[in-house]
């Protein structure tokens, strides 16, 4: 009983002291709907000559960045917007060049918000107008918390601003009338699905391409169907080492290494059979049937670029507050 | 008093009642976990125990409680101790205070340690440049889990200590037995199945907290996910039965837990 | 504080006293410390527009109303147990003895992620309920059975020796010299038991305002709707918004502290009348 307590104690100091040995593991902090898709990246990742283990823990994007600034030790970040990662430059445990340290400004895949309807598609919902129509139940997670919920707002914006050639007051009036149609606003866009499939509530959820396709494969097509809209907005999903925890742990090898291995054409192979598009253009042309063509919008181009979308956008008082009435 | 067989039409449907309320409340959930569990058969039900996330959450679950019910069975003994043998100025508040956390919602037990241990908290800052992290490891659970069963020993103690008296104890001193023989040999023996009911209802709680432990967690899968915390996780992963299994292994403790109880409650009570 | 008012016979004041305050303000008085001096750092009118937000005024109505009803439930279900248990000699006591502790032993996320599952549209109840068009998962009744079911315990284990102390001779007494059953029971056995009675609802009712595990797998979290105070705070919490997050918990703690103080005062009011009646 007292070896048992002994090496309970002893387990536990280790596990919450930084290791000073080179570690042996790594931890990703994810955001809430790649759990499959980094479970069958870390197995793909395990059978390369890599021994290191990766851990991971997941919820939403702008969740999982608290949670680093407030001392979660993860190694790297895979986040799904780029605000969240500049948070934690912000605090300095990101160095403010951390696009440049992989290709494609870090951003090994990408997808973009798009619709989850019941089979049938009884309230005939097609694009994003039909969201703010009246009797229109919409989910999709709070973008205070989460990632996905913001791309779902820039996403809607970027639709709205076309549609009424950038009348502002109309695309307020729009997205006003969108987010009071959000019954329930979930912290993570996992728990958006799970109140979609599993709570029955609301008609259309809005997420992830990538998780309306890994919804309709797991609980089956003659449930669910996935509707792309006309314009989305290109959701790039940033990574980044998370600079001062692998420096106090040693772990930097291993987290470039790991992250390295995201962009390799079997990291993209993964990524796109669990329905994140791939960026490596191979691989997307072999994968081409499992995607269809959609028209994306960038954030230069609609919005002028992240550091504008974070100061006139989402911070305390921009304009997603003005639309989010019911927080 | 000794109850006797019910007599009249009325008592016999008030324990009617009384059965079937049990029944539709306590018996059925119970069932349902197990029922669950097994749907998918003994070997599926076995698989998704050993998948190692869910092992690796009984066994940090089980060191957890490991930790915390001896800790708290010293300072709960300790308390009652003080509280009952001495008089003293503010033992009103002393007692008020063991007793808080056991009126507070988990949820404020969680943000009260992310507010002293978290990097924008009261200590954070001063431990982390020594390399101390608290938040989001073992400890932060070990932590909370201490704080949200402090007063289940204490509470169980009081009582029997205060209503037990001193005379024993005193005879002890007098006879020439120095103050650990008198707790050895006198205040343990009295005290014994007090301690261990409070130890039991400790160990419950502790292998169960979930909203104190959700917030200091940070819910690494294999590293700081109790078997609360995993159940919930399995259940947004679409993963239903893994769920019940979790949950059945949780029910059994706690099918456990009461049969210990009701076992004490004898010696308790008699 | 600890200053000994008289000398005792009784060694190990010092240490026992060293171990409660070390470990009293280590687990619990520190941490709550951190919290008092994030809400101080406040200023009022902040505090005052957070904690009187329409959002949370719906989950202080939301949260209260359901623990509220619970408590009444488990307040009349509660005394028919104890009822039952202490006067009857009957097959599957025991039994029924023991699982009444099954809320305090069953973990909060096993109790909601079940309940949930019994009153799904195809769940033992719910396809029972749900045509006769009862709704209970992600509705407030939800909140409330939730509630009821973690707090059965409470008025159970109130009552239950209080009544196992009301003496038997005297009620046959008072039977013999005419009285009805429930003149018996209105008459002597309900005052006596009357304060362990609302003890036991004050302690239900702190519960069911505090649960967290079992409500969030079935309430929905509806904000205005089936939100309940716990999860307003942990909202806030993952939104980074740590101000509103310790305001609330601060509402929380004062009620916890006022549930303490309400129950310390009835158990000296219950030995009192029990002295008093002696």
């Amino acid at each position: 009983m007292n070896k048992l307590l002994a090496s309970a104690v002893a387990a536990l100091v280790l596990a919450s002291s930084p290791v000073l040995a080179q570690p042996t593991d790594i931890l990703n902090a994810s955001y809430d709907i790649a759990r499959e898709l980094f479970e069958a990246e870390n197995a793909a990742y395990a059978a390369t000559s890599a021994t290191v283990t990766v851990n991971q823990s997941h919820a939403g994007s702008s969740a999982q960045a608290r949670a680093i600034l407030e001392g979660l030790q993860a190694d790297v970040a895979t986040f799904n917007q780029v605000t969240d990662i500049q948070k934690l430059v912000e605090g300095g445990y990101v160095s403010d060049d951390w696009a440049s340290e992989f290709p494609n400004n870090a951003a090994p895949f990408y997808s973009f918000p798009s619709f989850l309807v019941r089979a049938g598609n009884p309230k005939g919902i097609k694009d994003w107008g039909d969201l703010a129509a009246e009797g229109v139940q919409v989910i999709f997670p709070n973008p205070k918390t989460s990632g996905n919920g913001r791309y779902t707002y820039l996403a809607a914006r970027a639709w709205a601003t076309e549609e009424y050639a950038g009348d502002e007051a109309k695309i307020e009036e729009f997205l006003t009338k969108l987010f009071a149609n959000v019954p329930v606003f979930e912290t993570g866009g996992r728990a958006a699905t799970t109140a979609f499939t599993e709570r029955q509530l609301g008609d259309v959820l809005v997420t992830f391409e990538a998780e309306t396709l890994g919804v309709v494969k797991q609980l089956g097509a003659d449930k669910y169907e996935a509707v792309v809209p006309s314009v989305s907005f290109l959701s790039e999903f940033p990574v980044a080492i998370v600079d001062k925890v692998v420096d106090a742990r040693g772990s930097r090898d291993l987290a470039k290494a790991y992250l390295d291995f995201l962009f390799t054409p079997e990291g993209q192979e993964v990524a796109a059979a669990n329905f994140h598009r791939p960026q490596d253009e191979t691989v997307a042309a072999a994968n081409a049937s499992t995607f269809p063509e959609v028209r994306l919008v960038t954030v230069e181009d609609a919005f002028g670029g992240w550091d504008k979308v974070a100061s006139e956008h989402f911070a305390d008082g921009g304009l997603l507050d003005k639309v989010f009435v019911n927080q | 008093m000794v109850g006797a067989p019910p007599r009249s039409a009325g008592s016999i449907l008030l324990i009617l009642l009384a059965f079937v309320f049990a029944g539709i409340a306590l018996l059925a959930p119970l069932a349902l976990i197990f029922s669950f569990a097994l749907r998918e058969g003994l070997g599926a039900y076995f698989a998704a125990i050993f998948e190692p996330g869910t092992l690796h959450a009984i066994f940090l679950t089980v060191v957890t409680a490991i930790i915390v019910v001896p800790i708290n069975m010293f300072v709960g003994a300790a308390l009652a101790w003080l509280v009952t043998r001495f008089t003293f100025r503010g033992q009103q508040l002393l007692v008020a205070v063991i007793e808080l956390p056991a009126a507070i919602s988990p949820i404020v037990a969680g943000v009260v340690y992310l507010f002293l241990y978290g990097n924008q908290g009261l200590l954070g800052p001063i431990l982390q440049p020594l390399g101390l992290q608290i938040m989001f490891t073992p400890l932060a659970i070990v932590l909370v889990s201490l704080f949200v069963t402090a007063p289940y020993v204490a509470r169980e103690l009081i009582p029997l200590m205060r209503q037990q008296g001193t005379e024993d104890e005193e005879a002890a001193l007098s006879l020439g037995a120095n103050g650990w023989q008198m707790f050895w040999h006198v205040t343990l023996p009295n005290i014994r199945w007090g301690l261990v009911y409070g130890a039991v209802l400790t160990n419950a709680r502790v292998m169960g907290e979930f909203g104190a432990v959700s917030v200091v967690s940070g819910s690494i899968r294999g590293q700081t996910n109790t078997l609360p915390l995993q159940i919930n996780l399995l259940f947004n992963d679409f993963n239903i039965a893994g769920s019940f299994a979790a949950a059945s292994t949780l029910a059994l403790i706690a099918v456990v837990t009461l049969l210990i109880k009701s076992a004490l409650e004898a010696n308790v009570r008699g | 504080m600890a200053k000994q008012r008289s000398k005792h016979l009784l060694p190990g004041f010092g240490l026992t006293m060293g171990i409660s305050l070390f470990y009293i303000t280590l687990i619990i008085a520190l941490p709550i410390l951190a919290m008092l001096l994030k809400v101080a750092g406040m200023g009022l009118p902040e505090f005052w527009r957070i904690v009187s937000s329409n959002r949370a005024l719906a989950a202080y109505r939301i949260t209260f109303s359901s623990a509220l009803i619970a408590t009444v439930i488990n307040g009349v279900v509660g005394l028919l147990l104890a009822w039952v248990l202490t006067r009857y000699r009957f097959p599957g006591r025991r039994i029924l003895d023991a699982l009444i502790d099954l809320p305090f032993a069953l973990p909060t996320a096993v109790a909601g992620l079940v309940l949930v599952t019994l009153f799904a549209d195809t769940g033992w109840y719910g396809q029972l309920l749900e045509p006769n068009g009862i709704k209970v998962n992600y509705t407030q009744l939800g909140i409330i059975l939730a509630m009821t079911f973690t707090s059965i315990p409470f008025v159970v284990r109130a009552v239950q020796p209080v009544l196992e102390e009301v003496d038997a001779d005297f009620e046959s007494v008072a039977t013999t010299l005419g009285a009805s059953r429930w003149q018996v029971f209105s008459r002597i056995i309900w005052p006596t038991i009357l304060p362990a009675f609302i003890g036991g609802c004050v302690l239900s009712f702190a519960r069911s305002l505090g649960e967290f595990g079992a409500v969030v797998f079935i309430a929905g979290n509806l904000p205005g709707l089936t939100e309940i105070v716990s999860l307003l705070i942990f909202i806030r919490l993952d939104e980074y918004n740590y101000e509103a997050a310790a305001a609330l918990a601060f509402v929380l703690l004062v009620v916890a502290l006022a549930t303490l103080i309400a129950t310390n005062m009835l158990a000296a009011w219950q030995v009192r009348y029990v002295g008093r009646k002696s």
